[in-house]
């Protein structure tokens, strides 16, 4: 089981602010690939993984890292603080 | 000294400073930037701020041993708040507390780049006309070049 969490544009669009996720997915890619076959409004959401940040952990990641032993991935635009 | 607050409540630079200073006593220079919600042409009536509780603390705090470990620095000071914010009221400080003022400088630019930018923190504009997700740009993450 993984925690996905979304955050600002990406949580309005899916609707979820963090879902419970049962998967094998090997890499982020993957579990995004699983995420886009649940309904039209996380295709929507990962239309363009160019316009999203991804986080493993609460670290920073990108998009081929490994889920292995992974508990928490979020997905999110560029960041915009200060 | 790293004092690194992410909070929801307005907070008064001047007596912040004055703490971070009184602190820091020994360093020669200390700077300080605050940001503040500024207006916008179709009127901003609040900013609103998410951020990751957890990822937030942790990504601040790392970045704020970076600086003190890069430039030599006796003290860091972030403050950065979330939530629904009034225009005119700060949003975020930073102070940096050094022996010259070159490192000061330097740090403060520093951290408001990678707080920018590598912070999970996400702006939305409410004005007048509706809301509005604030979008990164080439500028700020070409910021992050020069560190």
């Amino acid at each position: 089981m993984i925690e996905v969490r979304y955050f600002a544009w990406v949580r309005e669009r899916i609707g979820l602010s963090h879902e419970r996720v049962e998967t094998q997915a090997r890499t982020v890619a993957d579990l995004v690939d699983e995420l886009k076959a649940r309904d039209d409004d996380h295709a929507r959401a990962f239309a363009d993984l160019r316009a999203l940040r991804v986080a493993i952990d609460q670290d920073l990641s990108e998009f081929d890292a490994s889920l292995d032993g992974v508990r928490e991935v979020a997905f999110f635009p560029p960041m915009t603080g200060g | 000294m790293l004092d690194i607050r992410i909070e929801p409540m307005p907070f008064h630079a001047g007596p912040e400073l004055d703490r971070f200073t009184a602190a820091t006593a020994g360093a020669g220079a200390v700077v300080s930037f605050t940001g503040i919600v500024r207006d916008v042409a179709a009127g901003l009536t609040a900013m609103e701020i998410e951020h990751y509780p957890g990822m937030t603390e942790r990504a601040v705090t790392a970045m704020a041993e970076t600086a003190r470990d890069r430039w030599g620095l006796s003290g860091v000071l972030v403050i950065h708040r979330y939530g629904i914010l009034d225009a005119g009221t700060p949003i975020m400080m930073v102070a940096t507390a050094a022996q010259h003022r070159a490192a000061a400088f330097e740090s403060a630019e520093f951290l408001m780049d990678y707080l920018k930018s590598r912070a999970p923190f996400w702006k939305k504009e409410l004005t007048r006309e509706g809301a509005k997700w604030v979008a990164a740009t080439d500028e700020d993450e070409a910021a992050l070049g020069r560190w």
